[in-house]
């Protein structure tokens, strides 16, 4: 299993983010990745061989099995964790699609003073505004989007986080209602919880992120207002001045000419 | 299975790709082999351990369970991915060709080793044609062997040495259909993206002649 790959597709979009997204990658590595590599599989690897019934009738156990976990908790949080770090997609391709156009404009000789060669343009960090800020909202907007929806998904699935020792199953080809044992609940519950956790935390740090981006977009928009309304005043200031100026050469030329010789 | 050597294959292609191109890779990569890699090879690892029938005579599990999966699921998907990856290395073997042709002439033949004209148009345009039966041709064939794409709990067999019909049981049959659905979607995807490289490509071909016989017009 390789999350290599997907370490570098994120950290490849690291490099362009905020303060609190490159902070979101570090908790999604640490505390999902690595977790769900090194402990969930060892805790989840004999779910279903140590998953026993009540009963010797064959295709029981299975079926039983079937019907309490129609997908296996550590493959829903594998998805979980494929579809939340696919938004970052968007931004990776927008920034490559910005980065061939500024290098067509630099071939074509328009951007010569803004970059020294087109490594130059390769190695420059791309600020998020204009339409590179769009594409970074929706993919943070859609990341919270993701997590909520797992989230959600989890808790209907299994009735809640919590994973009970004994199950009563009645499906056929089961004789009667039997009793069906889940191999360590305790264990997967503590993990099931740090898990939800982390996803929490991961949905709260988004949000941040969100809020962020739209304060500073809202400032910078009062900040510009704020410009031009102070600069018709100081337009204003300065036509007067000048015409006091002009006032003042017109009275001195008549004060020189109407001296009296 | 080290799959590495396919995820450098593809991020190799990527250079030579158009906008569309690049998305498909991303599609693929993302959600077809990654989610391979991650979750299905552990889904289908027990398959055959845990396909139990009702009934105690032996060898009887094992010619059922050899009728109902002529070749396992998961096998199928990642032949699947395979085939349906190769054709883009056509693409990098025509750039590589056109680099030692200008190695061996010692002279700049081409605007740029990966700009698509002449035959790299051609070449792609093949790729992606291949490409596009692939996934179609594995679809029909996951179709046909497993009537239809999602997975029973039970199944009846009364293959000999089973003393009569028998219900065996598949084992995660719910996980097992979530998963196959999920490549039926992704693979569609893929359908639909190459479909739309396709058109967009021979069409930007047909206005680039159109606007060279109008403008070679007095």
């Amino acid at each position: 299993m390789d999350w290599g790959a997907l370490h570098t597709l994120i950290g490849g979009v690291n490099k362009h983010s905020t303060s609190i997204g490159k902070v979101w990658v570090t908790v999604i590595f640490i505390f999902r990745v690595m977790i769900l590599v090194v402990a969930a599989h060892e805790v989840w690897g004999d779910e279903q061989e140590d998953f026993v019934c009540n009963t010797l009738q064959p295709g029981c156990k299975n079926v039983c099995y079937d019907h309490f976990f129609p997908v296996s908790h550590i493959r829903l949080w594998a998805l979980q964790l494929i579809f939340v770090s696919t938004p970052a997609l968007l931004v990776a391709m927008h920034v490559a699609y910005y980065r061939h156009e500024t290098t067509r404009k630099f071939r074509r000789g328009d951007k010569r003073n803004e970059f020294k060669d087109i490594e130059d343009i390769k190695k420059q960090k791309v600020r998020i505004e204009g339409s590179l800020w769009w594409t970074y909202t929706s993919s943070i907007f859609f990341r919270i989007i993701f997590e909520a929806a797992f989230m959600y998904v989890f808790y209907f699935l299994y009735n809640g986080y919590h994973l009970p020792w004994v199950l009563k199953c009645g499906i056929d080809p089961c004789p009667n209602l039997v009793d069906c044992f889940i191999s360590r609940p305790t264990e997967k519950t503590v993990f099931t919880i740090f898990m939800i956790s982390a996803s929490v935390i991961c949905m709260l740090l988004n949000v941040a992120e969100l809020c962020y981006l739209l304060l500073r977009v809202c400032f910078r928009r009062s900040k510009r207002a704020q410009t031009q309304r102070n600069h018709p005043n100081h337009a204003l200031k300065e036509s007067k001045q000048n015409e006091m100026n002009e006032l003042i050469s017109d009275s001195g030329q008549n004060a020189i000419t109407g001296f009296p010789s | 299975m080290s799959w590495m050597f396919l995820r450098d294959l593809l991020s190799g292609v990527n250079k030579y790709s158009t906008g569309i191109g690049r998305i498909w890779l991303a599609v693929m990569f993302a959600f077809c082999l990654l989610v391979y890699m991650v979750a299905a090879e552990h889904v289908w690892k027990d398959e055959q351990k845990e396909f139990e029938c009702n009934s105690r005579q032996p060898g009887c599990e094992n010619v059922c369970f050899d009728d109902f999966f002529p070749i396992s699921q998961v096998r199928l998907w990642a032949l699947q991915l395979i085939m349906v990856s190769t054709p883009s290395l056509l693409v990098v073997l025509h750039v590589a060709y056109r680099e030692s042709r200008e190695k061996r002439h010692r002279k700049k033949l081409y605007v740029s080793l990966a700009t698509m004209d002449g035959g790299l148009w051609y070449t792609y345009l093949i790729s992606l044609i291949v490409k596009t039966g692939f996934e179609i041709g594995f679809l029909v064939l996951f179709y046909k062997l497993y009537d239809g794409f999602s997975v029973p709990y039970l199944i009846k067999c009364d293959l000999k040495p089973c003393p009569n019909t028998v219900d065996c049981f598949i084992s995660r049959p719910t996980e097992k259909t979530i998963f196959i659905l999920f490549l039926v979607i992704t693979s569609c995807l893929c359908i639909v993206l190459n479909f739309i490289e396709l058109s967009f490509l021979v069409l930007k071909c047909f206005i680039k002649c159109c606007l060279q016989k109008y403008s070679k017009k007095p």
